[in-house]
Protein backbone atom coordinates (compact mmCIF):
# COMPACT_ATOMS: atom_id res chain seq x y z
CA UNK A 1 0.00 0.00 0.00
CA UNK A 2 1.44 3.58 -1.10
CA UNK A 3 1.78 5.93 1.85
CA UNK A 4 2.62 9.29 0.94
CA UNK A 5 3.82 10.28 4.34
CA UNK A 6 6.82 8.45 5.78
CA UNK A 7 7.76 8.50 9.48
CA UNK A 8 10.83 6.56 10.84
CA UNK A 9 13.35 7.14 12.98
CA UNK A 10 16.95 7.89 11.41
CA UNK A 11 19.57 4.48 10.22
CA UNK A 12 22.16 6.52 9.65
CA UNK A 13 24.78 5.40 7.01
CA UNK A 14 28.33 6.36 5.23
CA UNK A 15 29.50 7.59 1.60
CA UNK A 16 30.01 5.42 -1.31
CA UNK A 17 27.96 2.22 0.28
CA UNK A 18 28.13 -0.27 -2.37
CA UNK A 19 25.38 -3.25 -3.61
CA UNK A 20 27.91 -5.56 -2.47
CA UNK A 21 28.14 -3.92 1.36
CA UNK A 22 24.34 -3.62 1.02
CA UNK A 23 23.72 -7.40 -0.32
CA UNK A 24 26.69 -9.92 -0.90
CA UNK A 25 27.19 -11.12 -4.03
CA UNK A 26 27.80 -15.03 -2.83
CA UNK A 27 23.66 -14.84 -1.98
CA UNK A 28 22.77 -13.49 -4.88
CA UNK A 29 21.10 -17.27 -5.85
CA UNK A 30 18.33 -16.39 -3.40
CA UNK A 31 14.43 -15.34 -4.77
CA UNK A 32 12.51 -15.53 -1.48
CA UNK A 33 11.48 -12.47 0.85
CA UNK A 34 12.82 -14.08 3.82
CA UNK A 35 16.21 -15.51 2.67
CA UNK A 36 16.95 -12.18 1.06
CA UNK A 37 16.00 -9.93 4.33
CA UNK A 38 18.29 -12.60 6.13
CA UNK A 39 21.35 -11.03 4.68
CA UNK A 40 20.72 -7.58 4.25
CA UNK A 41 24.26 -5.30 5.09
CA UNK A 42 24.82 -8.48 6.79
CA UNK A 43 28.84 -7.80 5.88
CA UNK A 44 28.77 -4.06 7.12
CA UNK A 45 26.22 -4.16 9.84
CA UNK A 46 25.90 -7.92 11.01
CA UNK A 47 23.22 -7.42 13.61
CA UNK A 48 21.28 -4.87 11.21
CA UNK A 49 17.76 -7.19 11.82
CA UNK A 50 18.19 -7.17 15.36
CA UNK A 51 18.95 -3.18 15.82
CA UNK A 52 15.71 -2.19 13.26
CA UNK A 53 13.93 -4.91 14.85
CA UNK A 54 10.05 -3.68 16.26
CA UNK A 55 10.40 0.40 14.73
CA UNK A 56 9.77 2.16 11.76
CA UNK A 57 13.66 2.80 10.25
CA UNK A 58 14.43 5.14 7.46
CA UNK A 59 18.06 5.05 6.32
CA UNK A 60 19.98 8.03 6.13
CA UNK A 61 23.50 7.98 3.76
CA UNK A 62 25.76 10.36 2.44
CA UNK A 63 26.93 10.19 -1.59
CA UNK A 64 26.45 7.31 -3.88
CA UNK A 65 23.87 5.10 -2.11
CA UNK A 66 23.58 1.74 -3.59
CA UNK A 67 26.61 2.01 -6.50
CA UNK A 68 27.99 -0.92 -8.04
CA UNK A 69 26.17 -4.18 -9.48
CA UNK A 70 23.03 -4.10 -10.89
CA UNK A 71 21.19 -6.64 -7.92
CA UNK A 72 17.94 -5.89 -7.61
CA UNK A 73 18.53 -8.01 -3.91
CA UNK A 74 19.91 -4.55 -2.77
CA UNK A 75 16.95 -2.84 -2.43
CA UNK A 76 14.59 -5.75 -2.09
CA UNK A 77 16.62 -6.65 0.83
CA UNK A 78 16.54 -3.40 2.30
CA UNK A 79 12.85 -3.35 1.81
CA UNK A 80 11.98 -6.51 3.20
CA UNK A 81 14.33 -5.83 6.17
CA UNK A 82 11.26 -3.49 6.75
CA UNK A 83 13.23 -0.04 5.92
CA UNK A 84 10.56 2.64 5.21
CA UNK A 85 12.76 4.59 2.33
CA UNK A 86 15.99 6.06 2.32
CA UNK A 87 17.29 9.68 2.04
CA UNK A 88 20.81 10.47 0.62
CA UNK A 89 22.48 12.83 -0.89
CA UNK A 90 22.95 10.50 -4.36
CA UNK A 91 22.34 7.30 -5.58
CA UNK A 92 24.31 4.54 -7.79
CA UNK A 93 21.60 5.20 -10.49
CA UNK A 94 20.75 1.36 -11.70
CA UNK A 95 19.60 1.10 -7.52
CA UNK A 96 17.65 4.55 -7.37
CA UNK A 97 15.64 2.83 -10.22
CA UNK A 98 15.30 -0.75 -8.69
CA UNK A 99 14.29 0.78 -5.47
CA UNK A 100 11.36 2.47 -7.33
CA UNK A 101 10.62 -0.71 -8.75
CA UNK A 102 10.27 -2.39 -6.27
CA UNK A 103 8.05 -0.19 -4.12
CA UNK A 104 10.69 1.71 -1.66
CA UNK A 105 10.74 5.53 -1.50
CA UNK A 106 14.17 6.58 -2.31
CA UNK A 107 14.85 10.72 -2.11
CA UNK A 108 17.74 13.16 -2.47
CA UNK A 109 18.78 15.78 -0.48
CA UNK A 110 22.33 17.27 -0.83
CA UNK A 111 23.45 17.84 2.97
CA UNK A 112 20.75 15.04 4.70
CA UNK A 113 23.58 13.67 6.66
CA UNK A 114 24.91 16.61 8.17
CA UNK A 115 21.12 17.70 9.13
CA UNK A 116 20.44 14.13 11.24
CA UNK A 117 21.83 11.95 14.34
CA UNK A 118 21.23 8.70 15.03
CA UNK A 119 17.67 7.86 15.95
CA UNK A 120 16.08 11.24 15.24
CA UNK A 121 12.07 11.08 13.86
CA UNK A 122 11.92 11.70 10.15
CA UNK A 123 8.82 12.59 8.46
CA UNK A 124 8.48 12.46 4.31
CA UNK A 125 5.99 13.87 2.54
CA UNK A 126 6.44 12.12 -0.78
CA UNK A 127 3.67 14.07 -2.77
CA UNK A 128 4.54 17.24 -1.69
CA UNK A 129 8.12 16.98 -1.59
CA UNK A 130 8.83 17.72 1.99
CA UNK A 131 11.38 16.46 4.67
CA UNK A 132 10.38 17.28 8.05
CA UNK A 133 13.07 17.08 10.85
CA UNK A 134 12.22 17.79 14.50
CA UNK A 135 14.88 19.13 17.25
CA UNK A 136 14.04 21.99 16.71
CA UNK A 137 10.79 20.88 14.37
CA UNK A 138 12.01 22.32 10.72
CA UNK A 139 10.38 21.58 7.08
CA UNK A 140 13.08 21.38 4.16
CA UNK A 141 11.74 20.75 0.47
CA UNK A 142 13.23 18.14 -1.77
CA UNK A 143 13.13 18.43 -4.96
CA UNK A 144 9.62 16.87 -6.10
CA UNK A 145 9.30 13.21 -7.43
CA UNK A 146 8.69 13.36 -10.80
CA UNK A 147 5.47 12.39 -11.80
CA UNK A 148 6.29 9.28 -14.05
CA UNK A 149 8.33 8.05 -11.18
CA UNK A 150 5.97 8.66 -8.68
CA UNK A 151 3.61 6.80 -10.55
CA UNK A 152 4.99 3.75 -10.18
CA UNK A 153 5.71 4.08 -6.62
CA UNK A 154 1.97 4.94 -5.83
CA UNK A 155 1.28 1.30 -7.74
CA UNK A 156 3.66 0.08 -5.09
CA UNK A 157 6.21 -0.89 -7.76
CA UNK A 158 6.69 -1.76 -11.33
CA UNK A 159 5.21 -4.95 -11.51
CA UNK A 160 1.52 -3.56 -10.13
CA UNK A 161 2.11 -0.57 -12.48
CA UNK A 162 2.27 -3.03 -15.13
CA UNK A 163 -0.31 -5.08 -14.12
CA UNK A 164 -2.95 -2.31 -13.74
CA UNK A 165 -1.60 -0.33 -17.18
CA UNK A 166 0.07 -2.84 -19.57
CA UNK A 167 2.59 0.00 -20.42
CA UNK A 168 4.19 3.05 -19.32
CA UNK A 169 1.25 5.05 -19.27
CA UNK A 170 2.69 8.05 -17.58
CA UNK A 171 5.59 8.80 -19.63
CA UNK A 172 4.59 9.69 -22.81
CA UNK A 173 4.44 13.33 -21.94
CA UNK A 174 7.93 15.71 -22.30
CA UNK A 175 7.93 17.44 -18.64
CA UNK B 1 22.58 16.66 -30.83
CA UNK B 2 25.19 13.63 -29.27
CA UNK B 3 25.15 10.28 -31.03
CA UNK B 4 23.91 9.00 -27.73
CA UNK B 5 21.21 11.15 -27.61
CA UNK B 6 20.38 10.29 -31.53
CA UNK B 7 20.25 6.74 -30.37
CA UNK B 8 17.91 8.19 -27.55
CA UNK B 9 15.51 10.05 -30.21
CA UNK B 10 15.65 7.16 -32.62
CA UNK B 11 14.56 4.44 -30.12
CA UNK B 12 12.05 6.58 -28.73
CA UNK B 13 11.00 7.48 -32.18
CA UNK B 14 11.12 11.31 -31.66
CA UNK B 15 13.51 13.74 -33.40
CA UNK B 16 15.40 15.12 -30.38
CA UNK B 17 15.92 14.72 -27.02
CA UNK B 18 17.16 16.94 -24.28
CA UNK B 19 19.00 15.61 -21.03
CA UNK B 20 16.64 15.64 -18.27
CA UNK B 21 13.69 14.13 -20.51
CA UNK B 22 12.05 11.14 -19.10
CA UNK B 23 11.48 8.96 -22.45
CA UNK B 24 9.88 5.55 -23.05
CA UNK B 25 12.59 3.72 -25.64
CA UNK B 26 12.54 0.42 -27.97
CA UNK B 27 14.81 -1.64 -26.76
CA UNK B 28 17.32 -3.65 -29.38
CA UNK B 29 18.50 -5.92 -27.38
CA UNK B 30 17.98 -7.11 -24.01
CA UNK B 31 20.54 -9.70 -21.71
CA UNK B 32 20.09 -11.52 -18.85
CA UNK B 33 22.51 -13.74 -16.83
CA UNK B 34 21.96 -16.28 -14.43
CA UNK B 35 21.95 -14.78 -11.40
CA UNK B 36 18.51 -13.18 -12.32
CA UNK B 37 15.92 -15.56 -11.54
CA UNK B 38 13.85 -12.92 -10.61
CA UNK B 39 13.20 -11.41 -13.97
CA UNK B 40 11.48 -14.58 -14.98
CA UNK B 41 9.31 -14.50 -11.60
CA UNK B 42 8.57 -10.39 -11.97
CA UNK B 43 7.90 -11.45 -15.88
CA UNK B 44 5.31 -13.88 -14.75
CA UNK B 45 4.01 -11.61 -12.00
CA UNK B 46 3.35 -8.85 -14.08
CA UNK B 47 1.17 -11.30 -16.13
CA UNK B 48 3.59 -11.74 -18.65
CA UNK B 49 2.71 -14.70 -21.04
CA UNK B 50 4.73 -14.64 -24.30
CA UNK B 51 7.95 -12.54 -24.21
CA UNK B 52 7.44 -9.33 -26.74
CA UNK B 53 10.20 -10.36 -28.82
CA UNK B 54 12.63 -13.44 -28.93
CA UNK B 55 14.90 -12.67 -31.26
CA UNK B 56 16.09 -9.90 -29.26
CA UNK B 57 16.47 -11.43 -25.77
CA UNK B 58 19.88 -13.54 -25.17
CA UNK B 59 20.17 -15.48 -21.64
CA UNK B 60 24.09 -15.49 -20.65
CA UNK B 61 25.04 -18.32 -18.06
CA UNK B 62 28.20 -16.38 -16.96
CA UNK B 63 28.15 -15.64 -13.27
CA UNK B 64 27.63 -19.11 -11.95
CA UNK B 65 29.43 -21.03 -14.84
CA UNK B 66 29.59 -24.24 -13.48
CA UNK B 67 27.17 -23.96 -11.14
CA UNK B 68 28.67 -24.13 -7.97
CA UNK B 69 25.74 -24.89 -6.21
CA UNK B 70 22.37 -27.10 -6.29
CA UNK B 71 20.40 -23.49 -6.37
CA UNK B 72 22.25 -21.75 -8.69
CA UNK B 73 22.27 -24.86 -11.38
CA UNK B 74 18.38 -24.87 -10.17
CA UNK B 75 18.37 -21.08 -11.53
CA UNK B 76 20.23 -21.82 -14.70
CA UNK B 77 17.09 -24.69 -15.47
CA UNK B 78 14.46 -22.93 -14.97
CA UNK B 79 16.15 -20.44 -17.45
CA UNK B 80 16.67 -22.45 -19.75
CA UNK B 81 13.42 -24.10 -19.44
CA UNK B 82 12.11 -20.32 -20.11
CA UNK B 83 13.83 -19.65 -22.85
CA UNK B 84 13.01 -23.00 -24.94
CA UNK B 85 9.42 -22.30 -23.92
CA UNK B 86 9.80 -18.58 -25.30
CA UNK B 87 11.50 -19.59 -28.78
CA UNK B 88 14.38 -17.69 -27.19
CA UNK B 89 17.02 -19.16 -29.53
CA UNK B 90 19.90 -16.28 -28.05
CA UNK B 91 20.69 -18.74 -24.97
CA UNK B 92 24.77 -18.81 -24.56
CA UNK B 93 25.44 -21.69 -21.82
CA UNK B 94 28.34 -22.03 -19.41
CA UNK B 95 30.07 -23.48 -22.23
CA UNK B 96 30.46 -19.53 -23.97
CA UNK B 97 31.83 -16.71 -21.49
CA UNK B 98 31.12 -13.70 -19.82
CA UNK B 99 28.09 -11.80 -21.55
CA UNK B 100 30.08 -8.32 -22.40
CA UNK B 101 32.12 -10.21 -24.15
CA UNK B 102 29.96 -13.13 -25.86
CA UNK B 103 27.07 -10.58 -27.12
CA UNK B 104 29.75 -8.45 -29.51
CA UNK B 105 31.31 -11.99 -30.59
CA UNK B 106 28.21 -12.78 -31.59
CA UNK B 107 27.05 -9.98 -33.76
CA UNK B 108 24.75 -8.70 -31.04
CA UNK B 109 26.60 -5.54 -30.44
CA UNK B 110 26.42 -2.82 -33.10
CA UNK B 111 26.94 0.86 -33.21
CA UNK B 112 23.49 2.83 -33.01
CA UNK B 113 21.81 0.31 -31.02
CA UNK B 114 19.91 0.40 -27.61
CA UNK B 115 21.44 -2.33 -25.47
CA UNK B 116 19.76 -3.55 -21.74
CA UNK B 117 21.71 -6.16 -19.89
CA UNK B 118 20.56 -7.19 -16.07
CA UNK B 119 24.85 -6.59 -15.36
CA UNK B 120 26.14 -3.04 -14.60
CA UNK B 121 29.29 -3.41 -16.56
CA UNK B 122 26.87 -2.94 -19.71
CA UNK B 123 28.31 0.30 -19.89
CA UNK B 124 31.36 -1.50 -22.21
CA UNK B 125 29.20 -2.15 -25.65
CA UNK B 126 30.05 2.11 -25.45
CA UNK B 127 33.06 1.12 -27.15
CA UNK B 128 31.38 -0.27 -30.29
CA UNK B 129 29.16 2.88 -30.70
CA UNK B 130 26.13 1.89 -28.74
CA UNK B 131 24.20 2.67 -26.36
CA UNK B 132 24.62 0.48 -23.27
CA UNK B 133 23.03 0.42 -19.67
CA UNK B 134 23.04 -1.86 -16.81
CA UNK B 135 19.22 -2.25 -15.42
CA UNK B 136 17.92 -4.21 -12.65
CA UNK B 137 15.85 -7.59 -12.49
CA UNK B 138 12.28 -6.14 -12.95
CA UNK B 139 13.34 -3.38 -14.92
CA UNK B 140 14.74 -6.35 -17.24
CA UNK B 141 11.00 -8.29 -16.65
CA UNK B 142 8.87 -4.81 -17.75
CA UNK B 143 11.32 -5.28 -21.32
CA UNK B 144 10.20 -8.51 -21.69
CA UNK B 145 6.75 -8.14 -21.37
CA UNK B 146 6.31 -4.54 -23.26
CA UNK B 147 9.48 -4.31 -25.33
CA UNK B 148 10.56 -0.76 -23.49
CA UNK B 149 12.09 1.12 -20.92
CA UNK B 150 12.06 4.64 -19.58
CA UNK B 151 14.92 6.53 -19.09
CA UNK B 152 15.75 10.41 -18.21
CA UNK B 153 18.02 11.29 -20.42
CA UNK B 154 21.16 11.87 -19.59
CA UNK B 155 24.14 14.45 -19.66
CA UNK B 156 27.09 13.76 -21.15
CA UNK B 157 30.98 14.23 -20.02
CA UNK B 158 33.73 14.20 -22.13
CA UNK B 159 37.24 12.84 -21.04
CA UNK B 160 39.91 13.50 -23.59
CA UNK B 161 43.16 11.16 -23.00
CA UNK B 162 45.65 12.92 -24.97
CA UNK B 163 49.31 11.91 -25.06
CA UNK B 164 51.56 8.39 -25.59
CA UNK B 165 51.59 5.36 -22.69
CA UNK B 166 54.93 4.55 -22.01
CA UNK B 167 56.01 1.56 -21.51
CA UNK B 168 54.13 -1.07 -19.78
CA UNK B 169 51.18 1.10 -19.88
CA UNK B 170 47.66 -0.12 -20.24
CA UNK B 171 44.05 0.65 -20.59
CA UNK B 172 43.59 -0.14 -17.34
CA UNK B 173 46.12 1.93 -15.74
CA UNK B 174 44.61 5.20 -17.54
CA UNK B 175 41.31 4.52 -16.32
CA UNK B 176 42.22 3.74 -12.61
CA UNK B 177 44.20 6.97 -13.05
CA UNK B 178 40.86 9.12 -14.62
CA UNK B 179 38.72 7.71 -11.36
CA UNK B 180 41.01 8.52 -8.98
CA UNK B 181 41.21 12.03 -10.58
CA UNK B 182 37.13 12.41 -11.08
CA UNK B 183 35.71 10.48 -8.38
CA UNK B 184 33.34 7.35 -8.00
CA UNK B 185 30.13 9.74 -8.48
CA UNK B 186 30.96 12.24 -11.16
CA UNK B 187 29.24 10.42 -13.35
CA UNK B 188 25.65 9.59 -11.79
CA UNK B 189 23.25 9.62 -14.02
CA UNK B 190 24.88 10.41 -16.89
CA UNK B 191 26.95 9.54 -19.79
CA UNK B 192 30.68 9.58 -20.83
CA UNK B 193 32.09 10.18 -24.26
CA UNK B 194 35.72 9.01 -24.23
CA UNK B 195 38.27 10.69 -27.13
CA UNK B 196 41.62 12.02 -27.81
CA UNK B 197 44.32 10.65 -29.47
CA UNK B 198 45.38 7.74 -27.03
CA UNK B 199 41.66 6.17 -27.33
CA UNK B 200 42.22 6.23 -30.96
CA UNK B 201 45.56 4.67 -31.11
CA UNK B 202 44.25 1.70 -28.38
CA UNK B 203 42.95 -1.09 -29.83
CA UNK B 204 39.31 -2.22 -29.27
CA UNK B 205 40.29 -4.17 -26.10
CA UNK B 206 41.93 -1.71 -24.69
CA UNK B 207 38.68 1.03 -25.43
CA UNK B 208 36.79 -1.87 -23.47
CA UNK B 209 38.54 -1.54 -20.56
CA UNK B 210 38.10 2.04 -20.54
CA UNK B 211 33.97 2.25 -21.17
CA UNK B 212 33.69 -1.04 -18.95
CA UNK B 213 34.97 0.64 -15.92
CA UNK B 214 32.92 4.18 -16.56
CA UNK B 215 30.49 2.64 -14.32
CA UNK B 216 33.01 2.86 -11.43
CA UNK B 217 32.40 6.82 -11.78
CA UNK B 218 28.28 5.94 -12.04
CA UNK B 219 28.08 6.38 -15.71
CA UNK B 220 24.92 4.88 -17.45
CA UNK B 221 26.06 4.61 -20.56
CA UNK B 222 29.83 5.35 -22.50
CA UNK B 223 30.90 6.64 -26.10
CA UNK B 224 33.50 5.80 -28.00
CA UNK B 225 32.73 7.29 -31.27
CA UNK B 226 33.15 4.33 -33.68
CA UNK B 227 36.17 4.45 -35.78
CA UNK B 228 37.78 1.97 -38.60
CA UNK B 229 38.67 -0.87 -35.99
CA UNK B 230 35.05 -1.02 -34.77
CA UNK B 231 33.94 -1.66 -38.16
CA UNK B 232 36.50 -4.41 -39.05
CA UNK B 233 35.36 -5.69 -36.16
CA UNK B 234 31.33 -5.58 -36.28
CA UNK B 235 32.20 -6.38 -40.31
CA UNK B 236 33.05 -9.80 -39.49
CA UNK B 237 30.29 -10.29 -36.35
CA UNK B 238 26.93 -8.36 -38.13
CA UNK B 239 27.90 -8.18 -41.97
CA UNK B 240 23.96 -6.99 -42.38
CA UNK B 241 24.52 -4.17 -39.51
CA UNK B 242 27.39 -3.06 -40.82
CA UNK B 243 26.28 -1.67 -44.32
CA UNK B 244 23.16 -0.50 -42.64
CA UNK B 245 25.68 1.71 -40.09
CA UNK B 246 27.81 2.38 -42.95
CA UNK B 247 25.22 3.86 -45.36
CA UNK B 248 23.53 6.75 -42.30
CA UNK B 249 25.25 9.60 -42.58
CA UNK B 250 27.02 10.92 -39.46
CA UNK B 251 27.95 14.20 -38.31
CA UNK B 252 31.61 14.61 -38.30
CA UNK B 253 32.24 17.20 -35.33
CA UNK B 254 29.89 17.30 -32.22
CA UNK B 255 29.21 20.52 -31.14
CA UNK B 256 31.15 21.12 -27.66
CA UNK B 257 27.76 22.83 -26.23
CA UNK B 258 26.83 18.94 -26.32
CA UNK B 259 28.45 18.24 -23.27
CA UNK B 260 27.87 19.41 -19.40
CA UNK B 261 31.70 18.99 -18.78
CA UNK B 262 34.97 18.19 -20.75
CA UNK B 263 37.95 16.66 -18.48
CA UNK B 264 41.45 16.90 -20.28
CA UNK B 265 44.15 13.73 -19.32
CA UNK B 266 47.55 13.36 -20.66
CA UNK B 267 48.68 10.18 -20.18
CA UNK B 268 52.32 10.71 -21.41
CA UNK B 269 54.13 10.28 -18.06
CA UNK B 270 51.84 8.03 -15.99
CA UNK B 271 53.40 5.34 -14.31
CA UNK B 272 51.31 1.78 -13.84
CA UNK B 273 48.91 2.48 -11.60
CA UNK B 274 47.31 0.27 -8.57
CA UNK B 275 43.86 0.86 -6.70
CA UNK B 276 44.15 -0.06 -3.03
CA UNK B 277 41.76 -1.57 -0.61
CA UNK B 278 39.04 -1.11 -0.60
CA UNK B 279 38.13 1.69 -2.48
CA UNK B 280 38.00 2.04 -6.85
CA UNK B 281 38.80 5.60 -6.28
CA UNK B 282 41.89 5.18 -3.78
CA UNK B 283 44.67 5.27 -6.23
CA UNK B 284 48.72 4.88 -6.18
CA UNK B 285 51.25 4.57 -8.65
CA UNK B 286 52.75 0.98 -8.66
CA UNK B 287 55.49 2.62 -7.08
CA UNK B 288 54.07 3.23 -3.92
CA UNK B 289 52.01 0.09 -3.67
CA UNK B 290 55.62 -2.11 -4.58
CA UNK B 291 55.87 -4.74 -1.94
CA UNK B 292 52.92 -5.46 -0.39
CA UNK B 293 52.78 -9.38 -0.36
CA UNK B 294 49.52 -10.73 -2.47
CA UNK B 295 48.47 -14.43 -2.11
CA UNK B 296 46.20 -14.57 -5.21
CA UNK B 297 46.74 -13.21 -8.97
CA UNK B 298 43.84 -12.66 -10.90
CA UNK B 299 43.54 -12.19 -14.77
CA UNK B 300 39.96 -12.19 -16.05
CA UNK B 301 36.54 -10.51 -15.87
CA UNK B 302 34.60 -8.80 -18.27
CA UNK B 303 37.28 -5.54 -17.15
CA UNK B 304 40.95 -7.99 -18.05
CA UNK B 305 40.35 -11.05 -19.60
CA UNK B 306 40.23 -10.27 -23.38
CA UNK B 307 43.08 -11.30 -25.77
CA UNK B 308 45.12 -8.78 -24.81
CA UNK B 309 45.35 -9.05 -21.17
CA UNK B 310 46.53 -12.75 -21.37
CA UNK B 311 49.04 -12.28 -23.94
CA UNK B 312 50.93 -9.13 -22.02
CA UNK B 313 50.58 -11.65 -18.90
CA UNK B 314 52.17 -14.54 -21.60
CA UNK B 315 55.21 -12.31 -22.54
CA UNK B 316 55.67 -11.48 -19.02
CA UNK B 317 55.79 -15.17 -17.47
CA UNK B 318 57.21 -16.84 -20.49
CA UNK B 319 60.26 -19.00 -19.11
CA UNK B 320 59.31 -17.94 -15.37
CA UNK B 321 57.59 -19.17 -12.33
CA UNK B 322 55.29 -17.58 -10.07
CA UNK B 323 56.17 -17.07 -6.37
CA UNK B 324 56.02 -20.41 -4.54
CA UNK B 325 53.00 -18.84 -1.97
CA UNK B 326 50.95 -17.48 -4.85
CA UNK B 327 47.67 -18.82 -7.27
CA UNK B 328 47.22 -17.54 -10.48
CA UNK B 329 44.15 -17.70 -12.17
CA UNK B 330 43.89 -17.17 -15.72
CA UNK B 331 39.84 -16.93 -16.69
CA UNK B 332 39.69 -15.87 -20.24
CA UNK B 333 36.34 -13.88 -20.69
CA UNK B 334 35.39 -16.46 -23.93
CA UNK B 335 35.46 -19.69 -24.85
CA UNK B 336 36.58 -17.95 -28.27
CA UNK B 337 39.10 -15.79 -26.24
CA UNK B 338 39.83 -19.70 -24.70
CA UNK B 339 40.53 -21.10 -28.08
CA UNK B 340 42.75 -17.95 -29.55
CA UNK B 341 44.99 -18.36 -26.71
CA UNK B 342 45.32 -21.69 -26.60
CA UNK B 343 46.36 -21.24 -30.61
CA UNK B 344 48.76 -18.47 -29.32
CA UNK B 345 50.55 -21.18 -27.40
CA UNK B 346 49.69 -17.88 -24.23
CA UNK B 347 47.96 -20.72 -21.82
CA UNK B 348 50.93 -23.06 -22.02
CA UNK B 349 52.84 -20.44 -21.29
CA UNK B 350 50.78 -19.08 -18.35
CA UNK B 351 50.45 -23.56 -17.36
CA UNK B 352 54.24 -23.54 -17.48
CA UNK B 353 54.93 -20.78 -14.82
CA UNK B 354 52.32 -22.77 -12.54
CA UNK B 355 49.03 -20.74 -13.39
CA UNK B 356 45.80 -22.18 -12.69
CA UNK B 357 43.32 -22.06 -16.07
CA UNK B 358 39.34 -21.57 -14.64
CA UNK B 359 36.26 -21.59 -17.13
CA UNK B 360 35.45 -18.52 -19.27
CA UNK B 361 33.18 -16.86 -16.65
CA UNK B 362 32.93 -14.19 -14.46
CA UNK B 363 34.92 -16.32 -11.77
CA UNK B 364 35.68 -14.99 -8.00
CA UNK B 365 35.19 -11.79 -9.10
CA UNK B 366 31.74 -11.44 -7.25
CA UNK B 367 32.84 -13.33 -4.50
CA UNK B 368 30.87 -16.77 -5.20
CA UNK B 369 33.14 -19.71 -6.80
CA UNK B 370 36.30 -20.26 -8.58
CA UNK B 371 38.89 -18.83 -6.25
CA UNK B 372 37.20 -16.82 -3.39
CA UNK B 373 39.79 -15.25 -0.49
CA UNK B 374 40.23 -16.01 3.01
CA UNK B 375 40.43 -13.93 5.82
CA UNK B 376 43.62 -11.93 5.84
CA UNK B 377 44.42 -12.64 2.64
CA UNK B 378 45.38 -10.25 -0.75
CA UNK B 379 44.69 -10.43 -4.60
CA UNK B 380 45.97 -8.74 -7.16
CA UNK B 381 43.45 -8.21 -10.06
CA UNK B 382 42.60 -7.19 -13.37
CA UNK B 383 38.77 -7.27 -12.48
CA UNK B 384 36.99 -3.71 -11.47
CA UNK B 385 35.55 -4.02 -8.10
CA UNK B 386 37.37 -4.12 -4.82
CA UNK B 387 34.88 -3.21 -2.48
CA UNK B 388 34.71 -5.46 0.70
CA UNK B 389 33.84 -8.76 0.66
CA UNK B 390 33.71 -8.51 -3.37
CA UNK B 391 35.72 -11.66 -3.94
CA UNK B 392 35.06 -13.52 -0.71
CA UNK B 393 36.30 -12.93 2.89
CA UNK B 394 35.43 -9.13 4.01
CA UNK B 395 38.95 -9.29 5.36
CA UNK B 396 40.64 -9.79 2.25
CA UNK B 397 42.11 -7.21 0.89
CA UNK B 398 41.74 -6.70 -3.36
CA UNK B 399 44.34 -4.21 -5.23
CA UNK B 400 43.18 -3.42 -8.99
CA UNK B 401 45.66 -3.31 -11.51
CA UNK B 402 46.36 -4.11 -15.54
CA UNK B 403 47.65 -7.30 -16.39
CA UNK B 404 50.80 -6.65 -16.72
CA UNK B 405 51.01 -5.96 -13.22
CA UNK B 406 49.25 -9.05 -12.15
CA UNK B 407 51.53 -10.84 -14.24
CA UNK B 408 54.69 -9.03 -12.61
CA UNK B 409 53.38 -9.66 -8.94
CA UNK B 410 52.56 -12.94 -9.64
CA UNK B 411 56.64 -13.74 -10.34
CA UNK B 412 57.34 -11.85 -6.64
CA UNK B 413 54.43 -12.82 -4.53
CA UNK B 414 54.17 -9.24 -4.07
CA UNK B 415 53.11 -6.40 -5.75
CA UNK B 416 55.66 -5.41 -8.46
CA UNK B 417 56.52 -2.82 -11.30
CA UNK B 418 55.58 -4.38 -14.81
CA UNK B 419 58.20 -2.20 -16.38
CA UNK B 420 61.08 -4.56 -14.37
CA UNK B 421 60.11 -7.57 -16.78
CA UNK B 422 59.34 -5.61 -20.11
Amino acid sequence: MFKSIIKGKAFKIGDDIDTDQIYPGRYLYLTSPEDIASHAMEDIIPDFSEKIEGEDWIIVAGKNFGCGSSREHAPRAILYAGIKAIVAESFGRIFYRNAINVGLPVLKYPDIIKKVHQGDLIKINLQDGLITLYKPERKISIEKYPPQLLSILKSGGLISYLKKYGKYSHFTDEI
Amino acid sequence: MHPLHQILAQVAGRNRVKPGEFIVVKVDLAEINDLYLQVILSFNEMGGDKVWDPRKITFVMDHYAPAPTIRAAENQRKMREFAFEQGIKNFFDINQGICHQVMPEAGLVWPGMLLVATDSHATTHGAFGAFSTGIGATDMAAVLFTGEIWFRVPEIIKINIRGKTGKGIMAKDIILYIISQLGTDVALYKAIEFDGEAVKEMSLDERLVLCNMAVEMGAKATYIRPDEKVMEYISHTNPKKYKEYQSIKKSNNINSEEYESIFNFNISNLEPQVALPHRVDKVVSVLQAAGKPIQQALIGTCTGGRINDIKIAAQILKGKKIFSSVRLLIIPASNKILEKCIELGYIQTLLDSGATLATPSCGPCLGAHEGVLAPGEACISTSSRNFPGRMGSTEAKIFLSSPATVAASAIKGVITDPREFL
